[in-house]
């Protein structure tokens, strides 16, 4: 009877179990969790649910006198009104109403009465409170323990008679250990030298080889990204891809490095904020920046902005904290001391971080944000050839004598022409959505009111000469964002299509705002027919899918012949004058009035003009004459006379000479080619990542209900919840100054929630099973003390990750053997007293690497780009913007570990999402451990599985000795032991049978062994490769396969 | 020692779910898992938890894009009336705009783009575009006072599935495969088809048919109708059923061998679940090979076989409601009409509609409709306001349509204002529509909870009622 009631205690009461008078009830395991889920609903923190003044969730305000009598009187049950409202049978006064969800069980009140009757002793909830260092317990059994986790340990399995179990055998030892630190088993000769009679390393030495394998980053690196819902796609609507490997690079690296925990958070919360922070530094703050992001048409921006921020108090509160902070957006803390002020408080933290409600990608370096460029390693050593010839070229571009006499030539040429530009004062302007305009003195027109993301402007002017060429100019303005020309938040403008119209057509916009083949023929025979067009710059950025590859002069007058969101546009020559010029077509003039259309239908970001003016020339060849379109420091530096010009005005007209020089035109091809080999060796090796960048932050509000529309509540400044300690800062604080509170020692959760995770990784379970929510909700650890050691030893190691680690794997504890007992499986049937190992599934992207590791074909390289192993087809169907075609990697890039998988949010990888890989959208802190058929197909049927078995095979048949032998070998490699012969004689009617059945059908065994790319090197014949594919096969699926014991 | 005595670990954990909710959905054999790491149930008594039900399986034809309700079921003949005119500001101020947000101050109204009229011995007003429908009207409830919360496709689907827009909660198929598992040994108890035609596509997302928090064996298995029907159920190349048996036989030998010596009941689950791949690999089949159906079925649904199409798509989802499919949900990806609704909406509407009406007629004709529940409707509906000559996204009032299963057939209940824009009468929420679907399974909707982080989560968040109106006694 004893021994069951500790182990209530232990287990928190799962099981209920009876109340024995003379043990003492336990206000944290047993208490709190009792009135938490049944009373705080409306006695506890949520200031908007309570009708009551009496809170059960402080201990004033429980033991406050309520008017000559008290919720609870510590020691007087009698006296208790908590005691006489659960029990009575009144409906009217019982708590928890008869209406109410939740009903108190008769052990529940038990211990309620038996707690009051105890002295009602009242602790603060434990997760909040800092650890405190505990004394060692003492142990009857002092050879077990090799280091204080066992004592802990121990001392609990002594208080309820249960033996530990022994050890396991060393092979399971090893290859735990193997799957544990670095995700693979160990290889043939590893188990070799561990089994070998002289110069076996020990168990130690073993664990040290592992942790300085670069591959202990991979397999640490898996439960960090589900953390911090690390994609290779934005999440939302198109969930289009985005380059964010360089983050996971660094994760791994940092746990490579055994990077210390607190510079760690440091690095990803406010690396920005660092002094001089490093590349690596700026990416680790792409942390702040992984959260789902939209580029959903009609988003509205503030919603999207609201999304994001709460995600990220979410996530960050998940994943340092492990509290459920979110569920204080919209209302108080139902369970946990935290207030919906304190949900958008910890928000302002984040606030500078710069960012967009929707991503539109009007080019591609801004499409999702600030992101820094992250050269692949080898990118120097490749480029050093080509920057060598580069350089040779351009020392033959140089002003020789003979150039000089040639410039001077052009330079007297170019002064002389005269394209008698003239501006057109407008007589008219409209436009399709309604803006606000105004005609200035220089007879330009500047924009302004409404700035809708498309328009089209209707202009007429008087020509009073026979116009052979037109002009639109784009001017800059203060008033326009980046003083203009156009109204773009950057500055630009896109002109799909430019068209002069013969006559006075104002007042007919809503026929010309269609593409000009859609107009009323009476309209369309007056459009007077432009060619030639050119431009004084042509936007090369974003502009890579167009023929042109750039923004090109020539689509604003290709009729959207390449879709009606490309024209011309300027960036980066924002804030500056620039031109735009056409022909017109034949020997046609203009004279009269004329209509100019100016279509802007780019579609997004308002990329429409702000400030232009339309001019006309009479000079027939005004636009093709190739002195025309000269850049305007250039024009302005030649219109000087020679003497008048400084030095730099003078090298501006012969660096631009030397750019059109005729006889400089091989040197300068060749140099041209060169350039772009180079652009592409970049592009090649280098890898975007976004990254945090702080601007004046935006101003947050409490929203009440979490509505975004409200702007009714208060303005907060950045605070960390008063429950967990609050903080005076001086001034806004930053996010550094969050990252630092985060990694204080006075902190209570950051360095509990960290070692209960690592803890899972190691024993299949927290400390504390529910590793989301340490709050009042989750579950109390069954070794609270041994936590708080783990904890302290955590910081006071100087946040040591691999030294933790090293203590766990190198603990009694840990290498006890997994195997099941009948004594435990009733009363610990979760194994949370530890009195063995547990055993549990691989982890999805360990399953892929296993069967890529037994087969040879798995790729060992450490980071870079995602990779996209074999995928059913069509599983992209359903994206759109753009639509999709997933195309499997090639060659290494198809062997690569399940870490670098590609990550699509909205369609997971399916062999990943089987085997219950998160889409990560939302921070994971455990993943399930499902068994399901659909796991069963992946394993059989998947042609990655089926391709690591044929070359699995393939190894198999390059092994000296009998099929027993082979099928030996088989087992040492798959499962670190040696074969039975039971499994063995099974194995080999498979064989047999297969082996018969593959030679009568040649053509099934080569489409099996045409399964995947990778090309065989085995000499054996199809038969016997596709037979002893069917064992590998049949290997790869058993239970053991994927088991971690 | 007996090796199944060790199964007391198994025998721990369905009694910690003692004969209540999670138990029921163990029972399912198909889905079941039972993992060291098994979440923590939070059981209700089985006789508290189902009460009278009347509905077995559901059938969702989600027509993905916003269907414009003023051209399908909400007739609005004001609208008519004021088409072109300026939209009152008094309605649209304070309101939330998708598209027409550059528009806000220069608002129209367009009126209906197709005519209506009364069907049946009901009355029930619907479009002539969807002349089908029509013919079924004293068969289906027509729900006109819909309203949401999220004006986006992706989050509005979201909410529309899991009653939340946060992503990461489990989606109504998998909340009621938890609360009553399948009825089918063979096949998947909740099964998504897609089609596609009409409007611009809007991409949707497969967390619109994930299990969210819940194990992963409830989730949505999607039917493709190109390639594999379920993914990974075709034997590898060159290996025919027979030899795939043999690995499959001889791995079960294995693993029963391991047990001998090493027990663990995660094998048996294991094996159990092997036999259940090897049975789906051929019922999946079996189910997607429609030449066992007559020529008149074909011209029913207006399908000359499994081609993808949403006609098709009804046709499969009739069988896989005879094999005991619970969830059943077709996506129709083609209702997003910003431009061109006139044409575009006529369009779409000749995609879904004899396939529709003929569903429900087929159900009838076979008695399954009195436990099939047909939902057929959009995650928001459209603006009264024109955008171009199409209509923008709309959350304030929309429309839906359901039959079957304890359904009252031939009524319209709740309505919008005059101008189509806001519910104004007998408002029903996406969480109402949680609610009264899992009534008609006999569930509270307020019981159905699972423990994550903390907090004890449903289907319905925080609100939902039950709409009893709709309901036959």
């Amino acid at each position: 009877m004893k021994r069951l009631f500790y182990l209530g205690l232990v287990i928190g009461l799962l099981f209920g179990g009876n109340v024995s008078a003379d043990d003492r009830v336990h206000f944290g395991s047993q208490i709190k969790p009792i009135l938490s889920d049944n009373c705080y609903y409306c006695h506890g923190p949520d200031a908007g649910q309570r009708s009551t003044d009496l809170r059960l969730d402080l201990k004033d305000s429980a033991f406050s006198d309520l008017g000559g009598y008290a919720a609870i009187v510590p020691g007087d049950v009698q006296a208790s009104e908590l005691v006489r409202r659960i029990q009575t049978d009144d409906d009217d006064e019982r708590m928890p109403p008869p209406d109410h969800r939740k009903k108190l069980s008769a052990t529940q009140k038990e211990l309620l009465v038996q707690w009051i009757a105890q002295g009602a002793d009242w602790s603060e909830h434990w997760a909040f409170q800092p650890p405190v260092q505990p004394v060692d317990p003492v142990v009857t059994n002092r050879d077990w323990p090799i280091n204080f986790i066992d004592d802990y340990v121990l001392a609990r399995l002594e208080q309820e008679h249960i033996q530990p179990s022994s050890p396991a055998e060393w092979r399971t030892q090893l290859r735990r250990l193997s799957f544990d630190l670095i995700g693979l088993s160990p290889s043939l000769e590893q188990l070799r030298q561990y089994s070998g009679a002289r110069d076996t390393p020990s168990y130690e030495q073993i664990v040290d080889r592992l942790l300085a394998s670069p591959h202990f980053g991979e397999r640490m690196a898996i439960y960090w990204l589900d953390l911090v819902r690390y994609a290779d796609s934005v999440g939302y609507h198109g969930d289009q891809p985005i380059s964010v490997s360089p983050y996971r690079d660094y994760v791994i690296d940092a746990f490579n490095q055994n990077m210390p925990f607190d510079r760690f958070t440091r690095e990803q919360l406010a690396g920005d904020l660092l002094e001089k922070p490093t590349r690596n530094q700026l990416v680790a703050s792409g942390y702040n920046r992984l959260g789902m992001m939209s580029a959903e048409g009609g988003v509205q921006p503030e919603e999207y902005l609201n999304k994001y921020a709460s995600d990220r108090v979410r996530t960050t509160a998940s994943v340092w904290l492990g509290v459920t902070l979110g569920c204080a957006e919209c209302h108080d803390h139902k369970f946990d001391p935290f207030l919906t002020r304190e949900f958008y408080e910890f928000s302002a933290f984040f606030a500078d971080i710069k960012e967009r409600g929707l991503y539109d990608g009007s080019h591609q370096s801004g499409k999702w944000g600030p992101s820094i460029e992250v050269p692949d390693e080898q990118l120097p050593d490749l480029l050093r050839p080509i920057d060598a010839d580069i350089q040779l070229l351009q020392q033959t571009l140089v002003e020789t004598p003979d150039i000089l006499r040639a410039r001077l030539a052009w330079e007297q040429k170019v002064r002389h022409q005269n394209f008698n530009w003239q501006p057109l004062p407008p007589s008219s302007f409209d436009s399709v959505h309604k803006v606000t305009s105004q005609i200035n003195e220089d007879h330009s027109v500047s924009i302004g009111g409404d700035n809708p993301n498309e328009n089209c402007y209707v202009i007429t002017a008087d020509v009073d000469h026979d116009a052979r060429a037109f002009r639109l100019e784009v001017l800059p303005d203060a008033a326009l964002p980046k003083q203009g020309p156009g109204r773009a938040g950057n500055g630009n403008f896109v002109v799909s299509e430019f068209i002069a119209v013969g006559g006075d057509h104002a007042g007919k916009r809503d026929e010309l705002k269609k593409a000009v083949g859609q107009w009323p023929d009476e309209l369309k025979s007056q459009v007077i027919a432009l060619h030639q067009a050119t431009a004084t710059i042509e936007q090369t950025a974003g502009g890579e899918r167009h023929p042109d590859k750039k923004w090109s002069a020539a689509s604003a007058i290709d009729q959207d012949q390449h879709g009606r969101s490309w024209g011309w546009a300027v960036l980066p020559a924002v804030g500056k004058p620039n031109e735009w010029v056409a022909q017109i077509a034949g020997d046609s003039k203009a004279d009269g009035t004329v209509t100019f259309v100016i279509q802007q239908y780019h579609g997004q970001g308002s990329h429409t003009l702000g400030r232009f003016r339309l001019s006309s020339s009479p000079v027939a060849d005004a636009v093709a004459n190739p002195f025309h379109g000269l850049p305007l420091e250039v024009k302005v530096a030649i219109d000087l006379p020679r003497g008048d010009r400084t030095a730099e005005q003078d090298k501006t007209i012969a660096d631009h000479y030397l750019s059109i020089a005729p006889q400089l035109a091989e040197a300068r091809n060749k140099l041209e080619q060169l350039k772009q080999q180079r652009q592409q060796v970049v592009d090649a090796h280098t890898r975007t990542s976004p990254i945090s960048v702080s601007v004046p932050p935006r101003e947050i509000r409490v929203l009440p209900r979490g509505n975004w529309m409200d702007k009714s509540g208060d303005i907060v400044q950045p605070n960390v919840p008063r429950s967990l300690g609050g903080k005076n800062w001086t001034g806004p604080a930053t996010r550094l100054q969050l990252a630092d509170w985060m990694v204080d020692r006075r902190n209570p959760l950051t360095a509990r929630v960290f070692v209960n995770r690592l803890w899972r990784m190691f024993f299949g379970n927290g400390l504390s099973p529910v590793l989301d929510d340490l709050g009042a909700q989750g579950q109390p650890p069954t070794h609270p003390e041994l936590l708080d050691r783990l904890a302290i030893e955590f910081m006071e190691s100087g946040w040591d990750i691999k030294h933790m680690v090293r203590l766990i794997v190198t603990s009694q504890t840990y290498r006890q053997s997994s195997s099941l007992r009948q004594d435990l499986a009733d009363i610990d049937p979760d194994n949370r007293l530890l009195a063995r190992q547990s055993r549990f599934r691989l982890d999805a992207e360990l399953i892929r690497d296993q069967a890529l590791h037994v087969s040879g074909l798995l790729v060992t390289r450490i980071g870079g780009r995602s990779a996209n192993p074999y995928q059913p087809a069509g599983l992209y169907r359903h994206l759109n913007f753009p639509t999709r075609k997933y195309q499997a990697s090639v060659g290494d890039a198809q062997y690569r570990r399940g870490v670098y998988t590609h990550w699509q949010r909205q369609y997971l990888h399916p062999a990943m999402k089987t085997f219950d890989a998160p889409p990560r959208e939302e921070c994971t802190a455990a993943r399930p451990r499902s068994s399901t058929p659909l796991a069963a197909l992946v394993l059989l049927n998947d042609p990655s599985y089926v391709e690591a078995a044929r070359a699995f095979a393939d190894r198999v048949l390059e092994q000296d000795g009998s099929n027993d032998d082979k099928m030996n070998w088989i087992f040492l490699t798959a499962f670190s032991r040696p074969i039975s012969n039971d499994e063995s004689n099974l194995l080999q009617k498979l064989l047999q049978e297969h082996l018969a059945f593959f030679a009568e059908h040649p053509e099934q065994a080569q489409q099996l062994l045409s399964v995947g790319q990778s090309t065989s090197m085995s000499a054996a014949p199809p038969d016997e490769r596709a037979a002893w594919t069917s064992v590998c096969r049949a290997v790869i699926n058993m239970h053991e396969f994927i088991l971690r014991k | 020692m007996e090796p199944l005595q060790l199964l007391q670990s198994r025998r721990t954990f369905l009694g910690r779910a003692s004969a209540g909710i999670g138990a029921i959905a163990l029972g399912s054999l198909i889905n079941r898992d039972a993992t060291a790491a098994a979440p923590i149930y939070r059981p209700m008594g089985a006789a508290d938890i189902v009460v009278r039900p009347r509905c077995k399986r559901v059938i969702h034809l989600y027509m993905a894009g916003g269907p414009s309700h003023l051209e399908t079921l909400d007739y609005k003949p004001k609208l008519a009336e004021w088409d072109g005119q300026p939209m009152p500001k008094s309605v649209t101020d304070g309101q939330q705009i998708a598209q027409l947000q550059g528009q806000r101050n220069n608002l129209k109204i367009l009126g209906p783009q197709h005519g209506f009229r009364k069907c049946g011995r009901s009355g029930q007003e619907i479009c002539d575009i969807l002349p089908h429908i029509q013919t079924i009207a004293d068969d289906i409830c027509i729900i006109r006072s819909m309203h949401t919360e999220q004006i986006n496709h992706d989050p509005a689907h979201t909410l529309m599935n899991t009653g939340t827009s946060i992503p990461g909660r489990p989606s109504m198929g998998s909340w009621l495969l938890y609360g009553l598992g399948s009825e089918t040994q063979n096949l998947p108890g909740f099964v998504v088809l897609t089609s596609v035609g009409g409007g611009q596509s809007q991409p949707i997302a497969s967390r619109q048919w994930h299990s969210g928090f819940l194990p992963s064996r409830f989730q949505g298995v999607e039917f493709r109708s190109q390639g594999e029907p379920v993914l990974y159920v075709t034997n590898p190349d060159g290996v025919d059923r027979q030899r795939q048996g043999d690995v499959i036989a001889t791995v079960r030998q294995l693993n029963r061998l391991g047990l001998q010596t090493d027990y663990d009941p995660e094998v048996e689950t294991k094996i159990a679940q092997y036999e259940l791949a090897f049975r789906m690999q051929m019922s999946v089949p079996e189910l997607a090979d429609i030449s066992d159906e007559p020529q008149s079925i074909l011209d029913m649904y207006g399908t000359k076989g499994a081609d993808g199409s949403f006609a098709a798509n009804c046709l499969l989802a009739r069988r896989l409601a005879e094999r005991g499919v619970r969830f059943i949900q077709l996506y129709h990806r083609g209702w997003d009409h910003h431009g061109g609704i006139k044409d575009g909406i006529k369009y779409t509407a000749s995609l879904v509609d004899q396939a529709s009406a003929a569903l429900v007629t087929d159900l009838k004709q076979r008695g399954m409709l009195d436990d099939t529940l047909v939902i057929w409707g959009g995650e928001f509906g459209r603006t009264p306001m024109a955008q171009g000559n199409g209509r923008d996204h709309h959350i304030k009032g929309f429309s839906c349509w359901m039959a079957g299963a304890g359904i009252r057939p031939g009524l319209t209940y709740g309505a919008t204002d005059e101008l189509g824009y806001a519910a104004v009468e007998k408002t029903f929420h996406v969480n109402d529509l949680h609610a009264t679907m899992l009534h008609l399974f006999g569930i509270d909707h307020t019981r159905l909870t699972y423990r994550y982080r903390g907090r004890d989560f449903r289907l319905t968040d925080v609100s939902g009622h039950v709409v009893n109106e709709i309901l036959t006694s």
